[in-house]
């Protein structure tokens, strides 16, 4: 008994411990940023422009997100208790916003306004979100395929999935832009491998094997790129891939040049913007339904500038 | 009662274990205060509130369910790894019952529970029957709930939306208007009632003095001439329509069915069963102690995150806090 007494004990001395570090901070802006993950690179990229912007406005933020991206319930249970500590706003990007809107609802009668990021929330009630414009970023994917296949000849498409806001705005993205810019350009499928290397890999060894003429794969996701890569190489042709996202083997593949290049988002962006948002949402700024958190296109020769490196993961 | 006096008296390790269980629970209990107090002291204006208090059982509910499912099996000295799955695999039959079938909430509440009721009863047969161990058969159930879920669903989430009231299986309040100062979602109400449940279940009934009595000697049980084996999946029957409840209750709470959600729910349930004092050895277990169990988890995670604990040590206090609970449990039972 005693054992355990000393071990309570010292338990309570060491959460005793992490309060001091947060007490003298008590009278500064929280924010609570609860985001869609947080072990993958990608989240870690948005915590670090979350992280940034709470040190250039001086308000004090804590970045959580639950470990897989379907357990809804872990992300509410986040969010209450978000809410309990009556934070001055909240960052918030729902894996399901019908089942945050009975939350987001408290949130709004306690007059603590909610910046979406990312997917964001599919309501009215955040301020603002926070996201990459997806369209836009694909159809610099188009551009930079058109560049270099040399404005014609026919292309194809593999997507990551045929639901998802992102599946659909990047795919759309891209083919809107070339049947508006490059008419000469046909697309001539599009197919949808899950974001699986191996799957995508296989579609495009398929594409290749029944338009021999083709000249370029559009990848929507890290997956998708790395696969139409792969598939390139197994089928022992040349073609230009532009990818997106980043990831090693993807990094990689631009750097031995199976890949052209690829889009990146800004997740550092995304996580900066929320959080800026967010404090000019406080002081009463008016803020534009949609924040564009930018995006870039990289390949071998620019994969080293540290504005690029900064917003690529492994 | 005369055959099962002869069959739970004999092995000395239970008599010591029964009578060390009060003094089990009481410990488990005053840890839960500790928890409770100390993050009063620390936060107190946050963590003392009622929307977090309720914040705090609505987060318990379903793991809190779950875990009292594992409590059966775990006495037993199996295991169960597909609970978490089970859960979603019912709230997905119950979507489909309800939200693309059009049947009432009458009806798509049991088959939601006798879908699990028979998962469960498909587990309990591959491990008597085809004599796959527990942790196998479960963990190939896991997998082959997940594959379903995501195939019926085609991976996309149910939405009951048009199915009226049930959302207020999990989120409404019949206490709010019986004792309006105590405003318990009915969610918490459910976990309550079905605890009480499996209390009697497992302490006044047949089924629940034959879980402990196959759980410290199952070879003795089998030779006193008792089928082990259809009370076996009598058990697992029984923790597979508990995770049926899970599910309505999660599927309610988030007001769909997600079909890929409920993987590593299990080893929270885990957790919080063995935190009560429940030997994952078999034969020792109380629900009081597992619904402590369930209850500490979901506090300390509540109040880590109340103090903005970064939650990377969010984890690991978690980590240290089942190990030393288990540790102390054992520290207990040897000087017993």
């Amino acid at each position: 008994m005693n054992k355990f007494k000393l071990l309570m004990l010292s338990a309570s001395l060491a959460l005793a411990g992490f309060s001091t570090q947060l007490q003298a901070a008590d009278d500064e802006i929280y924010i609570p940023v609860i985001s869609k993950g947080f072990q993958h690179q990608f989240w870690q990229a948005v915590k670090a422009g979350a992280e940034k912007a709470a040190t250039e406005y001086k308000v004090k933020i804590t970045f959580e997100g639950p470990e897989t991206e379907q357990q809804v319930d872990k992300q509410l249970d986040m969010l209450s208790a978000a809410l309990a500590k009556k934070p001055a706003a909240i960052g918030f990007a729902a894996l399901d916003s019908k089942a945050a809107i009975p939350l987001l609802k408290k949130a709004q009668t306690a007059n603590i306004p909610i910046v979406g990021f990312d997917s964001g929330v599919d309501s009215d009630i955040p301020v603002t979100t926070a996201q990459t414009d997806s369209k836009a970023a694909a159809a610099l994917a188009a551009d930079k395929m058109a560049e270099k296949i040399g404005g014609e000849g026919e292309v194809a498409v593999i997507g990551h999935d045929q639901t998802s806001t992102t599946g659909v705005d990047r795919r759309d993205g891209f083919l809107n832009q070339l049947k508006e810019k490059h008419p000469k350009i046909k697309v001539v499928d599009v197919q949808y491998g899950g974001g699986d290397h191996l799957k995508s890999a296989e579609i495009a060894k398929t594409l290749l094997q029944a338009h021999p003429n083709l000249k370029g794969i559009f990848g929507t996701n890290e997956g998708s790129a790395i696969g139409a890569g792969k598939g390139a190489k197994e089928a022992k042709k040349s073609i230009v891939i532009i990818g997106f996202d980043s990831g090693k083997a993807q990094k990689d593949m631009i750097n031995d040049g199976t890949i052209a290049g690829a889009i990146t988002q800004n997740p550092v962006g995304i996580g900066f913007k929320t959080v800026e948002a967010a404090v000019k949402a406080l002081k009463g700024e008016k803020l534009p339904k949609v924040i564009d958190t930018g995006f870039f296109y990289y390949d071998k020769t620019n994969m080293a500038n540290p504005e690029i490196a900064a917003v690529l993961y492994d | 009662m005369s055959s099962t006096t002869t069959i739970s008296s004999p092995s000395p390790r239970t008599r010591i274990a029964w009578s060390g269980q009060t003094k089990q629970k009481l410990l488990a209990f005053a840890s839960l205060l500790a928890l409770i107090v100390v993050f009063s002291v620390l936060k107190p204006d946050a963590f003392m509130t009622t929307d977090n208090f309720i914040g705090i059982l609505q987060s318990t509910t379903v793991v809190g369910v779950l875990a009292l499912a594992s409590t059966f099996v775990i006495i037993t000295a199996g295991i169960d790894l597909s609970v978490g799955v089970l859960m979603t695999f019912c709230a997905v039959m119950g979507g489909m019952a309800m939200v693309n079938g059009g049947l009432p909430m009458w009806l798509g509440i049991p088959i939601t529970i006798g879908v699990g009721a028979l998962c469960g009863a498909i587990s309990g047969l591959i491990i008597t029957k085809l004599r796959v161990p527990p942790f196998i058969a479960t963990l190939g159930m896991m997998m082959l709930l997940k594959g379903l879920s995501l195939i019926i669903t085609q991976a996309k989430p149910i939405y009951f939306s048009d199915v009226e009231g049930f959302e207020n299986i999990a989120l409404g309040s019949w206490m709010e208007n019986l004792i309006p100062v105590l405003p318990l979602p009915n969610g918490v109400v459910i976990f309550i009632l079905v605890a009480v449940l499996c209390y009697i279940i497992l302490n006044k009934t047949v089924l629940g003095r034959y879980t402990f009595a196959i759980g410290s000697n199952e070879e003795a049980v089998r030779l006193s001439g008792v089928n082990v084996n259809r009370w076996k999946v009598w058990i697992y029957t029984l923790a597979g329509g508990i995770c049926g409840v899970a599910g309505l209750l999660i599927a309610s709470r988030l007001n769909s069915a997600q079909p890929a959600l409920g993987q590593g729910y299990e080893l929270d349930a885990i957790a919080a069963v063995v935190i009560g004092g429940t030997s994952l050895s078999g034969g020792v277990g109380t629900i009081v102690g597992t619904v402590i169990g369930a209850f500490i988890m979901s506090v300390l995670v509540n109040g880590l995150r109340i103090m903005s604990v970064a939650q990377e040590w969010q984890m690991v206090l978690t980590g240290l806090i089942i190990i030393l609970a288990v540790y102390t449990d054992n520290l207990r039972r040897t000087k017993a």
